[in-house]
């Protein structure tokens, strides 16, 4: 079993990814210089570091259709970094402090023995930059039994619910949690038929369920869905437009609706769509004006902070998956600051309570469902350049919080944490 | 009784002119508009608007009342209005993205926070100089300084705390952990305690200044108004230290606090999300900022009613009033 520790990755890389590997380094080296002196006080005070496990799988970068957007290869990892840093910079007020364990394994690294080796270094919170299937695999494994594990990228529903685990909190959010934000800001809008347009991709899949379930929730009507069947390729084609440009109408043509909703989670079609579609509608869902837990265009709440932060440690801007890692990085920093304590049990039973909260860049304070281990936040409506709304919306209520709208609320929740 | 009326008239005429009734003036912040409307306390009009550098928040009077310090955030500045000729004479050099600040009680110093760099400058303002900084928690927001210049108190946004200044040693020597977003930091005017409003808490911390210990959390609780709604930023508090007044934020409101009991005595309603306050010279008034509905409340504290609100401009954000 080989891991590839930041340092040693290089050597295994080709050229091509090597440059990459170096200008993704050099923030890194940015970040050791502007921390020292926090790192440097809570060693001296002897405090014992707690230890945070970063796992994920080494893959192609994400190529975004737009050539605005950043290709990052280090999504997630960044998040986690950044919050680090701030869990440092406070704790160096507390004689309290933070170390990373970063296990990045090559694409087809074998996931449990990444787990066994951040055992083995004595860590106990992990953040799981990883797919669901491979979360549910390592989360069964003896080691994780002694483990508290944070779901920062799958948003599957199944998750939170028949296949839920005591020992995951999900920072991430959950398919149906942006499906619900974004019905809710179509139902405020009175835009409420929706054409569902649904890419090959099994997540695509998921969402559109996700959506359709969202529908029977806030009141939208679905008047046609379709599959999108047509090959888009790379995004720099001379000549691409012309195709699109004809694939397109084809693919929306069809009974009117009020916004176009699309399934298209890897981004591989759905951007083409706007000022393409047969009928002249907005485009909503994974493009267009999308329900997401954090965009760059985000800029409230002192979010400004948290961006400038990130793009000064990473040279691109912050991703949701970033966001991710940085609420689950956070949290055992808060749990630390709040209890005074570094034991992997007092953190825990912290993180678990209801006196846990997290500021989060999104106006309230975020925390974790007992039911399923979601953590309750609010969900952006942003469009490509500007923000447009956040949900939950104005006159959505709960009995207990309105947070709680957006996706599994305890009465319909199928977790039952007994596996 | 024509002759009884002129004299009377004459008697009061001079009284007016050396002692008008309400001659203050309003200053305020239009985050939006990178201006600084001006406001008569008399006819409660508008009476100008000042251009300043972009994103103007924090905002105080100097020591001798003739100008006015603006934090220009997007400019990297503060900007120093002359009152008198109503025009920005010159800046300060404040670092990166400045806030809220704080005025020395002699004056001469300016206390910046330094949201992008875990910072606070410190400017000395005869020589329009950054003479020092001192490294704090992250993202430094409120500024507060105990009434002998001695301790100044930083909140950090994220790391959650009230951060406690040596100003002559220029090192923090205390920290105090408070609740979720710390916003503004005030000291009492016997320098006993520290209120520290926290955003995302929705609470104030009383911290007593000498042992630095939080001695009450004060919570609030409004009919009709989700607790995530209840922001606590903005705090003032009365010459004679009876009476605190606290900003809610989204919850509309100005909270009314006995700070004897730290009981709530009762919530004004005013614009939307209200983040700071200021009280008229005589404490009869308050005025609030109220960013979402664009609006300046005034507050009569004698009868406790709202009167008015005056239309201002764009995301007001900070207020100050000049005798």
């Amino acid at each position: 079993m080989r891991f590839w520790p930041l340092s040693r990755r290089r050597t295994d890389l080709s050229n091509a990814v090597k440059r990459r590997r170096l200008i993704a380094a050099l923030p890194l080296a940015g970040l050791l210089i502007a921390a020292p002196a926090a790192a440097a006080l809570a060693q001296d005070a002897g405090g014992q570091a707690v230890l945070i496990g970063y796992l994920t799988r080494q893959e192609d970068p994400r190529t975004p259709a737009s050539f605005l957007e950043p290709v990052a290869t280090d999504e997630g990892l960044q998040g986690a970094r950044l919050a680090l840093a701030d869990n440092n910079s406070t704790g160096m007020f507390l004689n309290q402090s933070f170390r990373l364990v970063e296990q990045v394994l090559p694409p087809d690294g074998d996931i449990a023995a990444g787990l066994k080796a951040l055992a083995d270094e004595g860590v106990r919170f992990v953040v799981a930059d990883l797919p669901g299937d491979a979360l549910l695999a390592i989360a069964d494994r003896p080691e994780a039994r002694s483990m508290l594990l944070f779901n920062a990228r799958a948003p599957d529903d199944a998750l939170r619910n028949e296949q839920c685990r005591a020992n995951i909190l999900h920072t991430a959010a959950s398919r149906r949690m942006l499906a619900d934000a974004l019905a809710q800001y179509l139902a405020w809008k009175k835009w409420s038929g929706w054409s569902l347009l649904i890419g090959r991709d099994p997540g695509d899949a998921l969402y559109a369920d996700a959506v359709r379930r969202a529908a029977k929730r806030f009141g939208g009507r679905i008047v046609a869905e379709k599959s999108w069947t047509f090959d888009t390729g790379n995004r720099r084609t001379d000549t691409g437009v012309t195709t699109i440009q004809s694939d397109i109408p084809l693919a929306t043509q069809g009974p009117d609706y009020d916004v176009l909703v699309v399934a298209d989670e890897a981004g591989n079609f759905g951007d083409y769509l706007d000022g393409r579609t047969w009928h002249p509608r907005p485009v909503a869902g994974t493009q267009g004006l999308i329900a997401t837990a954090w965009s760059r265009v985000n800029e409230q709440w002192g979010g400004t902070q948290l961006q400038s932060r990130f793009e000064k440690l990473a040279d691109r801007w912050m991703l949701p998956r970033d966001y991710a890692a940085w609420l689950a990085v956070r949290s055992v920093g808060e749990a630390a600051t709040r209890t005074g304590a570094t034991g992997f049990d007092d953190l825990v039973a912290y993180l678990r309570s209801p006196e846990f909260e997290l500021a989060g860049f999104k106006g309230e304070a975020l925390s974790f469902r007992k039911w399923d281990g979601q953590m309750r936040q609010p969900i952006l409506i942003a469009g490509p350049r500007m923000l447009v709304s956040v949900s939950p919306q104005e006159g959505f209520l709960h009995p207990v919080t309105p947070l709680d709208t957006l996706g599994d609320d305890a009465p319909e929740s199928k977790c039952r944490f007994n596996r | 009784m024509r002759s009884l009326l002129c004299t009377m008239l004459f008697l009061a005429a001079p009284a007016l002119i050396a002692e008008p009734v309400l001659a203050e003036t309003i200053f305020v912040s239009n985050e939006k508009d990178n201006q600084i409307a001006v406001v008569d306390g008399d006819s409660l009009q508008i009476t100008n608007k000042i251009k300043v550098g972009r994103r103007p928040r924090g905002i105080t009077l100097s020591g001798d009342g003739t100008q006015l310090y603006v934090c220009a955030g997007d400019d990297n500045r503060v900007d120093v209005v002359d009152i008198a000729s109503g025009k920005v004479v010159h800046s300060l050099p404040s670092g990166p993205d400045p806030e809220l600040f704080v005025l020395s009680p002699d004056g001469n110093r300016l206390y910046v926070a330094n949201e992008d760099d875990n910072m606070v400058t410190i400017i000395d303002i005869p020589s329009r100089k950054a003479v020092g900084n001192i490294q704090v928690g992250v993202e430094p927001e409120g500024m507060g300084i105990s009434p002998d210049g001695k301790i100044l108190v930083n909140t950090s946004e994220t790391t959650n705390m009230a951060h406690f200044i040596d100003t002559e040693k220029r090192a923090v020597v205390g920290n105090v952990l408070v609740d979720s977003r710390p916003r503004v930091a005030r000291f009492s005017d016997d320098g006993k305690h520290v209120w520290v409003s926290s955003e995302i808490g929705g609470t104030v911390s009383v911290i007593d200044a000498a042992t630095r210990k939080v001695v009450k959390k004060i919570r609030f609780e409004v009919t009709g108004v989700r607790r995530e709604a209840i922001q606590a930023v903005g705090i003032q508090m009365t010459r004679d230290g009876k009476r605190a007044f606290v900003a809610l934020g989204p919850a509309n409101r100005i909270a009314e606090i006995d700070t004897e009991s730290f009981e709530v005595k009762r919530y004004f309603l005013v614009g939307q999300r209200v983040w700071n306050l200021a009280f008229s010279p005589d404490e009869k008034r308050l005025y609030t900022t109220n960013g979402i509905s664009n609006d300046l409340s005034v507050i009569d504290l004698e009868r406790n009613k709202v009167i008015k609100s005056i239309a201002v401009g764009g995301a007001p954000w900070g207020v100050v009033v000049k005798p």
